[in-house]
């Protein structure tokens, strides 16, 4: 059972996230994945660190993990690197672009394979995409003007149909 | 609960994109957000929304003893709450600084400034004096706080009704609401705020700050004003230095800003009167649509129709004259009659009126917001092109289609024409908005 359009996230084992650092406590990140409780997040997690080669990763850094132990009666923990010990994807997301909130229905939406916003979003502009299952999507394309654009669209197609959406890139391509 | 923190990532992208004079909601610098007012059913409660910015004030009354040293005004109180609901981080029962500096504003802005008679309110000095209170709920927070608040404020102060009051010696006789009509406020005039939020160390202003934007903001001045361009309050705070050409820059945006808001607060409440008086429907069950999930609307973008006229006469002229009309009804059994023929199967048009349909329809994206004018008057023009054979009435009201259910037997010579008109009328279902009065 899902729920849709619910925009409280409860961490769940194996989701891929996207949090926001708060604090560094010795060996460990404190991360703000929207739960009710921070996820912990260990500095070896990640690919290539050692404890002399430790990342690079300050307050207020975006991280895209997934989560290791998620269960109501333990604080979540989370990792960056998968079980055979490679990032695939995960880590640290760069200093541009835009962070923001939708509901965790029409993040399950866009993550469907051959989602179809995805594939029509692309032939507007090229852009970059991170979809954490805890509601956030961070963009980055190559100008404010465009990010916006996408930004927007993201958060409208919640509520739009297919036919809306298709008219709304129409205009905007052909603009 | 805890706020969530604001990412390095964001900060550095707003801070880019107002660098770039953009905003996130594609606003100019001194645009304000669609503020819409909203009644109760009871006097002295209303809803404003600044945009997404929601603030419930209620207005009530009670009689009490004067304070001792002016006995012979009312009393006022303000309270200003910040919900839970309003934002993650709000929590009950906490005094936060944000919470004390909004309160202090309002009462500076409504209390000091003196628009609220209080020498009105007085019954018998020295004994009896009305106490007026004013509480401000805080619903939704999306920035721009204390815009909102002092407009609700204000308007539920103008909206409410006090019980008339007669003083015969030592008797107060206070009448009730059915007794006799209760008597309004004296209120001399409106002061509302204005909010600039300061970025790059006080050299760009935004008006009307959004969420986002107050968190990064450097620095945040308000100014309440009356629409006779008086100042009732000034503050400024952040720490930013201003300029004085700034702050007088400033002080003209508010001019125009509060004349405006002023002007649409005066139309809500003669709105609310007439309805009253009218004795129709108002209050909240009517005011304030049921907002379903899967439903969303989006406040449209004002269309430039200067040149509708025009366009709408070229149109007429280029249209087609309407086609031979047959006026004998045909007689198909009893009960069921038949005039003219129906226009041609349009099957193929069906995107295009399927594309009108849902432009019209509730939910337009956002993204196109700054292009919304170029596409509304498109879509009149549009509309216009596909009833070209009939008489454009661009008039508000549309009767809903009346179908005709055709019985399944009939001749074989009316076969054709059925099908004919059980497409159209299938089609005439899908797209409402057409409008089919045959000519007789």
């Amino acid at each position: 059972f899902v729920h849709r359009h619910r925009l409280q996230y409860v961490p769940v084992k194996g989701d891929h996230v996207i949090g926001i650092v708060t604090a560094k406590a010795g060996d460990v990140f404190k991360l703000d994945v929207g739960g009710s409780e921070q996820a912990s997040l260990s500095y070896l997690a990640f690919e290539g660190t050692t404890k002399r080669n430790r990342p690079n990763v300050q307050v207020g850094d975006l991280v895209y993990g997934q989560f290791l132990v998620a269960n109501k009666d333990m604080e979540p923990e989370m990792v960056c690197i998968d079980s055979s010990g490679r990032s695939s994807g995960m880590g640290i997301i760069g200093q541009d672009g835009f962070l923001f909130k939708v509901s965790l229905g029409l993040i399950r939406k866009l993550l469907a394979p051959k989602c179809e916003i995805i594939q029509e979003l692309s032939q507007l502009y090229p852009f970059e995409l991170v979809l954490g299952m805890n509601g956030r999507i961070w963009v980055k394309a190559k100008t404010v003007q465009q990010t916006l654009i996408i930004v927007n669209i993201l958060e409208a197609c919640e509520y739009m149909t297919a036919e809306q959406r298709k008219q709304a890139l129409a205009r905007l391509s052909g603009n | 609960m805890k706020a969530t923190p604001l990412s390095n990532c964001e900060r550095r992208f707003l801070l880019r994109a107002i660098e770039e004079r953009k905003r996130l909601d594609g606003r100019q610098c001194y645009d304000y957000r669609n503020v819409r007012i909203s009644f109760g059913a009871d006097h002295g409660c209303c809803i404003v929304e600044l945009g997404k910015t929601r603030v419930l004030a209620q207005v009530s009354c009670e009689l009490v003893p004067p304070k001792p040293n002016r006995p012979t005004e009312g009393i006022l109180f303000f309270n200003l709450e910040l919900s839970p609901m309003a934002a993650p981080g709000f929590e009950p029962g906490r005094q936060s600084e944000l919470l004390v500096r909004l309160n202090r504003l309002i009462e500076r802005c409504l209390r000091n400034s003196k628009c609220i008679d209080t020498e009105s309110l007085c019954v018998v000095a020295g004994e009896k004096v009305w106490q007026i209170r004013l509480d401000l709920h805080l619903l939704n927070h999306d920035g721009n706080i204390i815009d909102a608040a002092s407009i609700a404020g204000i308007v539920a102060l103008c909206h409410f009704r006090r019980p008339d009051v007669s003083v015969q010696g030592e008797e107060v006789t206070v009448y009730t609401p059915e007794e006799r009509d209760p008597v309004p406020l004296s209120i001399h005039h409106m002061p509302i705020c204005v909010s600039f939020a300061f970025f790059q160390q006080g050299t760009y202003l935004l008006v009307d700050p959004s969420e986002r934007e107050e968190c990064v903001m450097d620095g945040l001045l308000v100014i309440a004003m009356n629409k006779h361009r008086e100042i009732c309050t000034i503050q400024s705070s952040g720490g930013v230095m201003l300029v004085k050409d700034q702050v007088l820059r400033c002080s003209k945006i508010t001019a125009v800003k509060v004349a405006e808001i002023t002007e649409l607060i005066q139309k809500a409440l003669e709105n609310d009167q007439k309805v009253r008086k009218e004795c129709g429907k108002f209050g909240f069950a009517e005011s304030i649509p049921n907002q379903k999930i899967t439903a969303f609307k989006m406040e449209s973008a004002a269309v430039d129709t200067n040149n509708v006229e025009e366009q709408a006469e070229e149109i007429i002229t280029k249209a087609d004259p309407p086609s031979e009309v047959c006026a004998k009804p045909i007689l198909h059994t009893p009960g069921t009659a038949q005039i003219g023929e129906g226009i041609e199967n349009s099957w193929g048009e069906l995107e295009e009126s399927e594309r009108e349909e849902a432009e019209e329809e509730e939910a337009e994206s956002e993204a196109a917001a700054f292009e919304c004018q170029k596409m509304e008057t498109e879509d009149t023009c549009m509309m216009g092109e596909t009833k070209k054979d009939e008489p454009i009435v661009l008039s508000d009201s549309e009767e809903e289609e009346v179908v005709v259910l055709e019985p399944q037997v009939l001749p074989r010579k009316t076969r054709a024409q059925t099908n004919l008109k059980q497409e159209n009328t299938s089609k005439k279902t899908f797209n409402k908005r057409r409008k089919k009065k045959r000519a007789a």
